[in-house]
C-alpha cells in the first residue's frame, strides 16, 4: 500500500505492507532511531510518539493507520536546536540514566502537559503510569516533569 | 597534589544526556549498517524435550530468506557457552548455542533463520516444524533434589551441580549454649531483570582483514571478547566488542550469551553484517533471571538476645545451564550472612541445583538482597521471639564503630561503619517512640499499623582480584592531546551510571581543565585498553581509584616536564587549578602549555619520553562495605508519609 507520513514536518512516502508497524516505519523507513522499542506490546511507552499532537504508542500502531497523519518524535522537539522545556527538565532535575525510556517518557510528559499545563505529583505519576523505567525509580522523573510545567508556564506568562 | 573541587561533589548536569534526551544516541539496534540480514532465533516451547526432527524446508524456500541453521550446523563449530565461576567439584554442562538433540528449558535457542528482514525472518520461523519428545520437567528446585526426580543432564545422574560450604567458628557449640534457637523457611522468588533495553548483536565480519566487530547490549566488552573470540576460534586481537549506549543492565547483561557468539559466526558464514535484537518475550525467558533460593535459616540468641550463631541451609537454583558466573550468585550470599551484626559462628550449607528453567545469575545485588532479607527476616522473628523491640535487638549486636575493621565469621573484613548512627537518625527522622504509640493506640481501637525496620551492609566495589574469575581490577589511561584536551578511556563499562560525567568531573578537579574538555570513552575494546566492565557497585570505587592513579602519574610527568622548563626543582612546585606554580622566579606554566610542550618535545629533559600520557591498572585491596537504615510505619489506609526513613551511607 502506499501510504504519506509527515515525520517532524518532513513528508515520508512509500510503499508498506499493510502488516508494517508504524514503529518500524519510523525508525526503519525514515532513519529516526530516537524512537525505542522495549516490548513491541503496548506495556512500556518507550515508543510513545504525537499523532496528530496527540501521544501514542507507535509499536501497537499499523504505518497504514497513520497514513496522512502529522508524527512528532522526539528528534522532531527541539526547536532549532533548543532544547524544549520537559527537555530541558529531564536534564536539569536528573530524569534519566540509561536513557532508554527517556523519549517515550518525555513525549508521554508532552502529551500531560498539553491537557494539564500544571499537574500535581499523582496527576504526573497518573498521567505517565504508560511509561516503564527500569533505572530511575520515577521520582527525578516527576521532578523534571514539574520543572518543564514552570518552566513552561513561566514562558507562557512572558509570551502573553 | 592540591586542588580545588570546583566539579567533585557539585550538581553538574551529565555529559551524557544531551544526546539521549533528543533522541540521538546509539543503542545497537540503531546502528544500521548496509546490507545488514537480520536473524530470528526460533526457541524451545518446551520445559524437557527430545528434538526427534526439525524440518527446514519450507523455511529454506520462504521468500527473503538466506541461511538457517540447526544444532547440527554449529556442532564442533561454536563453543560451548562459558561458565567463569570455579567451586570445588562443580558440574559444569556443555550448554552449546543451538540446542542438540534435546530442549531443557522453555526460550532454549533451536534454530537460527536469517532472512533479508527481519519480517520475512520471522514468517520463516512460523514454517519451521519440530517434532518434540516432551519428558519429565522438573522446575521446583527442592523437588530436583528427590530421589525420584528426573535428571536433567543424564552425564552427571544427578541435578546436584554442587554442594558449597561457607562460615567459620563453632557453631555446634553455639547452637548448644542458646536459649533459644529460632528459625524460618524462607524463598527467595525467581525473577526476570527486564532492562529496557533488551539485548542486541550486531555482528560485522570481514573476511579481508580477517576481523570481527561485535556492537552488543553488554555491561562486559572486554570480557566477552575474550569469551567470544574462544567459543569462535579466532584470535582476541581479531575482535573488536563495541558496548554502544546500552539500556540498562542490572546484572542482566554482565554475561556472555549463546546469540552473541552465534551471530558472530554467522556472519563469518555469511561474510554480511547480521543482526538480532531479542524482543520482550525471549527476554523474559532468555536472558538470565535471577534470586530462586529456597531455605531455612536457624539463629541461635541468648534470653538477652545476643546473638550466638547463624545457620542458612539453602536450595540455590541455577536453572537449565550454567552461565557466566550462575554458581557464584549464592557464595555471595554466603558471604553476606552475618549482616550488620556481631554473630561469633556463621554456617552455610547451599545446594546448586539444576531445574528446567532458565539459567539464574546476577541480578540486581545478586546473591547480597538475598542475605539481607534473610538476616534481617530472622531478626524479626528473634526480637518477636524474645519480646523484644527489633530496634533494641539489633542496637545489642551492631559491632561498635571502634570495633572497625571488623571481621566477620564469613571471612569479611568490613572496612568502617557506625551502624548505630544510621539507625538512630533513621528513628528520629521517623519520630519511632511516637509511631509505637500510635501503633499501641490502633491496636486497642483494632487497627493494624506495621512498622517495619531493617538495617543492612553491602559488599561492593568489586573487588580484589582473588574474588572474581576473571580479575577484579580496573583500568584507566589518560592521554593529554598537544591541545591541551584530556582523552579518558576507562575500562568500565557505564550503561546509565553516568560516569562520562563522574570521570570528566574528577578529572576537571585532579587536571585543573574544564569539564567540556574531557572526553571519556569506554565500551571498545579496540579503542580502550583491557577492563573488566561495570556491575557489583565498581564502576566509581574501582575504575574512578584507578583514573585518579593514572592521573596522578600524568601530574608527575608533567612536573618533571615544568622544572625543566621553569628551570627549577620539581620539589618547589606545586600543581593548583591546572598551573605549576611555587618558581623562584615566580614563573608558572599550565597543563596545557606541558602538553603542547610535551608533544612538540623540543625542549625536554634528556631522559624524558615524548607524549602526555599514562595508563593505571587499579587492583582494590578489600570491598567497600556501604551501609544504612530503612524504616517504614504503614497503616491500613496507605503509607503514612513523612513517617519513613532511609539513610544510606555509601
Ligand atoms: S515498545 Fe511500544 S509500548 Fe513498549
Ligand atoms: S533511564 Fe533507563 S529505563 Fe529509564
Amino acid at each position: 500500500m502506499r501510504i504519506s507520513i509527515s515525520i517532524n514536518g518532513v513528508k515520508h512516502d512509500a510503499d508498506v505492507e499493510p502488516r508494517l508497524l508504524l514503529v518500524h516505519f519510523i525508525r526503519d523507513l525514515a532513519g529516526l532511531t530516537g524512537t525505542h522499542i522495549g516490548c513491541e506490546t503496548s506495556i512500556c511507552g518507550a515508543c510513545t510518539v504525537l499523532m496528530d499532537g496527540k501521544p501514542v504508542k507507535c509499536c501497537a500502531i499499523l504505518a497504514v493507520q497513520a497514513d496522512g497523519s502529522e508524527i512528532t518524535t522526539i528528534e522532531g522537539l527541539a526547536d532549532e536546536g533548543r532544547l524544549h522545556p520537559i527537555q530541558e527538565g529531564f536534564w536539569e532535575c536528573h530524569g534519566l540514566q540509561c536513557g532508554y525510556c527517556t523519549p517515550g517518557m518525555i513525549m508521554s510528559a508532552y502529551g500531560l502537559l498539553q491537557e494539564n499545563p500544571d499537574p500535581t505529583e499523582d496527576e504526573i505519576r497518573h498521567g505517565l503510569e504508560g511509561n516503564l523505567c527500569r533505572c530511575t525509580g520515577y521520582q527525578h522523573i516527576v521532578d523534571a516533569v514539574r520543572h518543564a510545567s514552570r518552566q513552561m508556564a513561566a514562558k507562557a506568562v512572558k509570551a502573553g | 597534589m592540591s586542588f580545588l573541587a570546583k566539579y567533585i561533589g557539585q550538581k553538574v548536569r551529565r555529559t551524557e544526556d544531551p544526546r539521549l534526551i533528543q533522541g540521538i544516541g546509539h543503542y545497537v539496534d540503531d546502528i544500521k549498517l548496509a546490507d545488514t540480514l537480520h536473524v530470528v532465533i526460533l526457541r524451545s516451547t518446551h520445559a524437557h524435550a527430545k528434538i526427534n526432527s526439525i524440518d527446514l524446508e519450507a523455511a529454506k524456500s520462504s521468500p527473503g530468506v538466506v541461511a538457517v541453521y540447526t544444532g547440527k550446523d554449529v556442532e564442533g563449530r561454536v563453543g560451548f557457552v562459558p561458565c567463569a565461576a570455579a567451586l570445588p567439584d562443580l558440574k559444569v554442562p556443555k550448554y552449546p548455542v543451538l540446542a542438540q538433540g534435546k530442549v531443557i528449558f522453555v526460550g532454549q535457542p533451536v534454530a537460527a533463520i536469517v532472512a533479508t528482514d527481519k519480517y520475512k525472518a520471522r514468517d520463516a520461523a512460523d514454517l519451521i516444524d519440530i517434532d518434540y519428545d516432551p519428558l519429565d520437567v522438573v522446575t521446583d528446585p527442592e523437588a530436583a533434589v528427590q530421589a525420584d526426580s528426573s535428571v536433567i543432564h543424564e552425564e552427571f545422574g544427578t541435578n546436584i551441580a554442587f554442594h558449597h560450604s561457607a562460615g567459620t567458628g563453632d557453631i555446634e557449640a553455639a547452637f548448644k549454649q542458646a536459649d533459644r534457637i529460632v528459625s524460618e523457611k524462607l524463598y527467595h522468588q525467581r525473577l526476570a531483570p527486564v532492562a529496557l533495553e533488551p539485548r542486541g548483536v550486531l555482528a560485522h565480519y570481514l573476511p579481508g582483514e580477517q576481523q570481527m566487530t561485535l556492537w552488543s547490549s553488554t555491561q562486559i566488552p572486554h570480557l566477552m571478547r575474550t569469551q567470544v573470540a574462544l567459543m569462535l576460534g579466532i584470535n582476541e586481537n581479531r575482535l573488536r566488542v563495541i558496548a554502544p549506549e546500552v539500556g540498562g543492565g542490572f546484572g542482566s547483561k554482565l554475561n556472555v550469551y549463546a546469540e552473541e557468539a552465534l551471530l558472530g559466526w554467522i556472519s563469518m558464514q555469511l561474510k554480511k553484517p547480521v543482526k538480532w535484537i531479542e524482543s520482550r518475550r525471549e527476554n523474559m525467558t532468555s536472558t538470565i533471571h535471577g534470586r530462586s533460593q529456597s531455605g531455612t535459616v536457624e539463629m541461635a540468641v541468648k534470653n538477652d538476645g545476643t546473638l550466638l550463631g547463624l545457620k542458612y541451609q539453602v536450595i540455590a537454583d541455577m536453572g537449565a545451564y550454567l552461565q557466566l558466573l550462575t554458581p557464584a550468585i549464592p557464595t555471595l550470599t554466603g558471604l553476606m550472612l552475618s549482616g550488620c551484626y556481631k554473630i561469633p559462628a556463621i554456617s552455610m550449607q547451599c545446594t546448586g541445583v539444576f531445574t528446567n528453567r532458565m539459567s539464574t545469575d546476577a541480578y540486581r545485588g545478586a546473591g547480597r538482597p538475598e542475605a539481607t532479607y534473610l538476616v534481617e527476616r530472622i531478626m524479626d522473628c528473634v526480637a518477636l521471639e524474645l519480646k523484644m523491640d527489633p530496634v533494641e535487638l539489633r542496637r545489642k549486636n551492631f559491632p561498635k564503630p571502634e570495633e572497625f575493621p571488623f571481621a566477620t565469621a564469613t571471612g569479611l573484613f568490613y572496612d568502617s561503619g557506625d551502624y548505630e548512627k544510621s539507625l538512630a537518625r533513621a528513628l528520629e527522622m521517623s519520630d519511632y517512640q511516637k509511631l509505637r504509640a500510635e501503633q499501641s493506640e490502633a491496636r486497642k481501637q483494632g487497627r493494624y499499623l506495621g512498622i517495619g525496620v531493617s538495617t543492612y551492609v553491602e559488599i561492593c566495589a568489586m573487588g580484589p582480584s582473588i574474588a572474581l574469575p576473571a580479575g577484579g581490577w580496573e583500568s584507566a589511561t589518560v592521554r593529554v592531546e598537544p591541545t591541551g584536551k584530556v582523552t579518558v578511556m576507562t575500562g568500565i563499562s557505564p550503561h546509565g551510571q553516568g560516569e562520562e560525567t563522574s570521570f570528566a568531573q574528577i578529572v576537571g578537579d585532579m587536571l585543573g581543565v574544564d569539564m567540556d574538555d574531557v572526553l571519556v570513552i569506554h565500551g571498545d575494546t579496540s579503542i580502550v585498553q583491557y577492563g573488566i566492565g561495570t556491575f557489583g557497585s565498581r564502576g566509581l570505587a574501582v575504575g574512578g581509584a584507578a583514573l585518579a592513579c593514572a592521573l596522578d602519574k600524568v601530574v608527575a610527568k608533567a612536573r618533571k616536564l615544568a622544572a625543566h622548563i621553569l628551570q627549577t626543582d620539581e620539589s618547589s612546585l606545586t600543581f593548583e587549578n591546572g598551573r605549576f606554580v611555587g618558581a623562584p622566579n615566580d614563573s608558572s606554566i599550565t597543563i596545557q602549555e606541558i602538553a603542547q610542550a610535551a608533544h612538540t618535545a623540543h625542549n625536554i629533559p634528556p631522559d624524558f619520553e615524548p607524549g602526555l600520557v599514562a595508563t593505571h591498572f587499579f587492583e582494590p585491596k578489600n570491598f567497600t562495605f556501604p551501609f544504612g537504615s530503612h524504616l517504614r510505619g504503614r497503616g491500613r489506609q496507605g503509607d503514612r508519609r513523612g513517617q519513613g526513613a532511609s539513610i544510606y551511607r555509601r
